[in-house]
């Protein structure tokens, strides 16, 4: 067995950081519109839109009931053939995009689950001193329902950080496409990854640690 | 002047409220007694609309009611003239408690936030809770909750407030601080509808006691006649039950 070339490592760290931001940026722009689409479709799903909802349903049991590599092959390779507007997307973009549909069907739910799990009685004193549907629903519920569902769309949000790394497939120097090309340079196939995964994992860890912070500030109404 | 005429509320095959008829005078207090499952707490859903009922009218002042084909409209403005106090306090788990009070005047009544607040700090002292007034719910006790639930009422300025058993999640320790707030609104003459099973109350402060059976009002009267010459027989049978466990505590 070889030493760990820890001198190669601590080369590589740097280079490799410089490609965090991109990754980054694909999650934050994927959890954006991913929660933007997962409040949509959480208020069609709890209102029982007529029409909408079939069709919310039909999208989440797509989107969660097949692999998030396959969507992203569908939308990056597939999508293309059968549409040409498409031929100009390009890896980013079609990752960003995957994400976004990929874990919005994961986070309807979780949001659905959060304010239909908003107590009745909260609803009934709103209505009773005159306040309307709309205004019960953003100054009452809504935000009851955040701190239910700020520790699993953490999760969710944790879970996209790390899901970026199959742009790479489509052919993006994210993260993980760099520590693979820097692997293929050097053959110290060990080091780089082991990098690469201490870099994710520290960004989680991060991440968890904000968590934490906004969940104690959240919880802050319902300490006895 | 508020005017309920033909009350009915059925839940799938179940007549709940059998055509109630029931006029109360401004300042008036009524207590409605009954045994449980008589629909006296829907009886007050119903006038605040948390449920729909299903035929009546109900008159609130100049505003006239067909609940059977009452518009959005009508029932937000049937909402903003009632108040309601409920029997799990229903206190916004998210607000202080000087947010529930201020909550309907700053979104319902549009006031600015430093008036609403002023006067919701006003309102909590009456209520004996002026050192409270940055407390969430869950750091208040059952009385102390019910009491800032009465405030919210209060600053509705409605012209009626519908109390539905408001002592009957406490603890017997802190029933006596929230009947003790009752009974001074009752002293300024607030229009009260209050469902309860606290026989004294009724007997020292309601101007008529109503007792329910079965989704109607069986009898009326004040309560030194109801509770001393019940007529009817379910009156009579009710009252020995509730008066002897409660004389036995």
């Amino acid at each position: 067995m070889n030493a760990l070339d820890v001198d190669y490592m601590l080369g590589l760290m740097p280079i490799l950081l410089g490609y965090l931001p991109l990754t980054l940026q694909m999650a934050a722009a994927g959890m954006v519109l991913a929660l933007i689409l997962a409040c949509l479709m959480a208020v069609v799903r709890v209102l029982a839109i007529p029409g909408l909802n079939a069709f919310t349903l039909l999208f989440i049991s797509f989107f969660r009931g097949t692999p998030l590599l396959v969507q992203l092959f569908l939308f990056y390779y597939g999508l293309p053939q059968l549409l040409s507007v498409l031929t100009q997307i390009n890896g980013i973009t079609a990752t960003i995009m995957g994400l976004t549909l990929h874990f919005s069907a994961y986070m309807a739910e979780s949001i659905r689950a959060a304010i239909v799990g908003v107590d009745r009685s909260q609803t009934d004193a709103a209505l009773s001193i005159g306040m309307t549907r709309g205004q019960t629903m953003r100054r009452i519920v809504l935000p009851q329902a955040t701190r239910v569902a700020v520790p699993t769309l953490m999760n969710y949000f944790i879970d996209m950080i790390k899901a970026t790394s199959l742009a790479f497939t489509l052919g993006v120097t994210e993260l993980m496409g760099a520590t693979q090309k820097e692997a293929a340079g050097s053959f110290l196939y060990f080091e780089a990854f082991i990098s690469v995964a201490l870099i994710y994992w520290g960004v989680v860890e991060l991440l968890a640690w904000l968590q934490r912070r906004l969940e104690t500030r959240l919880n802050r109404a319902y300490q006895r | 002047m508020i005017e309920i005429q033909g009350l009915v509320k059925r839940f799938n095959d179940a007549t709940i409220l059998d055509g109630i008829d029931l006029t109360i005078e401004q300042g008036e207090i009524i207590v409605v007694i009954g045994p449980s499952g008589t629909g006296k707490s829907t009886l007050l859903r119903c006038v605040n609309f948390l449920e729909q009922p299903n035929a009546g009218r109900i008159r609130i002042g100049d505003l006239d009611v067909d609940v059977a084909r009452a518009s959005k409209k009508e029932i937000l403005a049937l909402r903003r003239r009632t108040a309601f106090v409920f029997q799990n306090y229903a206190l916004f788990a998210n607000k202080t408690a000087l947010e529930n009070v201020a909550e309907g005047l700053i979104v319902v009544n549009g006031w600015k936030k430093a008036r609403a607040h002023a006067r919701a700090r006003e309102l909590l002292a009456r209520v004996g809770l002026g050192d409270k007034v940055d407390a969430y719910p869950a750091s208040l006790s059952g009385g102390q909750q019910q009491r800032v639930g009465i405030a919210r009422a209060m600053a509705a300025q409605a012209e009626v407030i519908l109390f539905d058993e408001p002592t009957s999640s406490l603890d017997p320790e802190w029933v006596e601080e929230v009947l003790g707030v009752m009974k001074q609104l009752a002293r300024e003459r607030q229009t009260m509808l209050v469902v309860t099973h606290e026989m004294s109350f009724a007997r020292d402060v309601a101007d008529r006691v109503i007792f329910m059976s079965d989704g109607r009002i069986v009898e009326q009267g004040p309560p030194s006649q109801l509770f001393s010459a019940p007529e009817d027989e379910r009156t009579r049978s009710f009252l020995r039950k509730v008066l002897a466990t409660q004389e036995a505590l």
